[in-house]
């Protein structure tokens, strides 16, 4: 065990608690338990609003697989990696006020929530749950996994009690201090991934005698690692440019995210969210990336991609440094997974047993019963990522783009367009989770673009056909009369 | 100014500074884009080194985020409307 390495693990964890326990004392005049468990009470100001919603997206691939692959592909990785600035501010911006308004009015706690309200369909709430909590569920149960190996990759404990020490942190947290925990955490979590970045790009950029003398090492070895299109060619502009779509706009439908854009205090703080927001996410995508690439000349040879950072970090840093380096991804990590866990939650709470099987239950019932459905879906998951099944990895893959496809058109056409009705709104949703799942099995790299892309154009036809056809004059919505 | 006139200004304000993120966003893509395949295009052995990076890398992954920096500051100092969410219709 390296203890240099674990001492700063150790105190990021137990501040963890610290804000748990603050977050839960500070419900207790909260005028609704419902919308400050799952919302904050809609207070976040601009600095947490950013943090939150970088951290929650920015997952352990920003950290770990992504640098990774840079220092496999060279400067094409990063160029690729840099579409996602874009979610800075495009989020917040084309959600913009009139979601937190019309979230506001509809007393939306959930994505589904908004969906009810704005389309009046039960078939939209259920397959919009149902998927929120099959595609999340995947996902977070591949993140716990990664930040168990983390864990265990770093300290050399076993990867059960590795497994066990990151999903107490977790649960613990989550569990007591709801939403506004898990954005408090967030935030720290967010400035741990900042500094981290600064440390590690600074580091092996002097680690390979600057800037100059690394370029001129990769174009030595391979002129290709310093064009835009990869080690071996292969990266061309239309399969970059498609991730605009994976990590860039289509984050918009994603429902962790989404929700966080209903849940700001005020204009002022989405004005500075999107500022920061973005500052952010270019700093932290430049960096590791560029630190992936680099590393390649500093420590070359490295065959599994995965292994890239924990290396370039114990090679280039001294151990206590290398101990706030590592912190980085294990907090991206942990970002991600609390808003995961709270959003299935909600969904399960708010979405299904308060719509369909019981409307009247009483504050301190849902109350309780928030607290053991947190619970239960942590345990479950660790449980499951204990030895997980195939099957889940595998549904994990398709979960974020399932996820865009399904919901960023139900979510901005509601918003924007009048005719947008919930058959529509259901036809875009099972059109573009069918379709990607089909081409991501059978067709994948289809017209040389990443899987989601088509899906989401598919989505967009078959919501504005199915809408125009079903549509009649009393069904066209108006703010207005729907409240 | 009656109910419907001002839920009207509402509707039409959200919608512009919608718009304003949609247009941000195609500039951007276009900047990052153009710079990025434009200049990283040529052969390798005729890139200028800004910085000690490769001119398409600079332009479009650093001079890009900067200016795209600049233009959102404008764009909230003097665009974006600081406007009430807790607006109820009654």
């Amino acid at each position: 065990m390296n203890i240099e390495v674990i001492v700063p693990l150790v105190v990021f964890l137990l501040f963890t608690f610290a804000i748990g326990i603050w977050s839960a004392k500070k419900r207790t005049g909260a005028a609704s338990f419902l919308h400050d468990y799952y919302l904050g009470s809609r207070e976040l100001g601009g600095l947490v609003l950013a943090m939150t919603m970088v951290a929650t997206y920015g997952s352990a691939s920003s950290f770990v697989g992504g640098p990774g692959i840079a220092y496999d592909r060279g400067l094409g990785w990063v160029l690729l990696s840099m579409s996602q600035v874009v979610t800075g501010y495009f989020t917040l911006m084309i959600l913009g006020k009139r979601f937190a308004i019309m979230a506001r009015r509809y007393r939306a706690v959930t994505l589904v929530d908004f969906l009810r309200s704005r389309y009046n369909n039960g078939l939209v709430v259920i397959v919009g749950a149902f998927s929120i909590v099959v595609f999340l569920f995947s996902a977070m149960a591949a993140q716990w996994v990664g930040g168990a190996r983390l864990i265990e990759s770093v300290t050399g404990m076993s990867y059960q009690a590795s497994l066990f020490l990151f999903a107490g942190a977790v649960l613990f947290y989550v569990i007591i201090g709801g939403f506004r925990a898990v954005v408090v955490t967030d935030a720290v979590q967010g400035i741990i991934m900042v500094v981290g970045t600064l440390i590690i790009f600074t580091a092996t950029l002097i680690a390979g005698g600057g800037m100059n003398n690394i370029m001129t090492s990769l174009y030595q070895e391979n002129p290709n690692l310093v064009t835009p299109f990869g080690a071996d060619g292969d990266l061309t502009a239309l399969y970059v440019s498609s991730f605009w779509i994976l990590v860039g706009v289509g984050v918009v439908g994603l429902p962790q995210v989404a929700v966080r854009a209903m849940s700001y205090k005020s204009s002022a703080a989405m004005h500075r969210a999107l500022l920061i927001g973005t500052a952010v996410v270019a700093f932290m995508m430049f960096g590791m990336h560029m630190a992936g690439v680099m590393g390649r000349v500093v420590v070359p040879g490295i065959e599994v991609a995965d292994t890239v950072m924990p290396e370039l970090t114990m090679t280039v840093l001294p151990g206590w440094l290398a101990g706030i380096v590592l912190a980085a991804p294990m907090a991206a990590i942990m970002s991600t997974v609390d808003s995961l866990l709270l959003m299935i939650s909600s969904s399960v709470v708010k979405d299904v047993y308060i719509n369909y099987i019981k409307p009247d239950a009483s504050e301190n019932r849902i109350r309780l019963l928030s607290l053991i459905v947190t619970a239960a879906v942590g345990i479950i998951v660790v449980a499951i990522s204990w030895s997980p099944p195939e099957f889940l990895i595998w549904l994990n893959l398709f979960a974020f783009g399932g996820l865009e496809a399904a919901f960023i058109w139900p979510i901005v056409l509601g918003l924007y367009w009048k005719k947008a009705n919930g058959w529509g709104a259901l036809a875009a949703m099972i059109t573009g989770i069918a379709s990607y799942m089909i081409i991501s099995i059978w067709v994948p790299g289809w017209l040389g673009m990443h899987e989601v892309a088509m899906p989401v154009l598919f989505s967009l036809a078959a919501f504005v056909l199915v809408s125009l056809l079903t549509n009649r004059q009393e069904n066209e919505w108006s703010p207005l009369e729907n409240n | 100014m009656s109910l419907e006139e001002k839920e009207k200004k509402l509707q039409q304000l959200t919608a512009k500074e919608a718009l304003l993120g949609v247009a941000i966003a195609v500039g951007h893509f276009i900047w990052w884009f153009g710079f990025a395949y434009g200049l990283g295009g040529r052969d390798p052995q005729n890139y200028q080194y800004i910085l000690g990076m490769p001119d398409w890398l600079f332009y479009s992954c650093v001079l890009g985020p900067v200016l795209l920096f600049v233009t959102l500051w404008f764009v909230v100092k003097f665009v974006l409307c600081d406007i009430p969410l807790d607006q109820e219709q009654d």
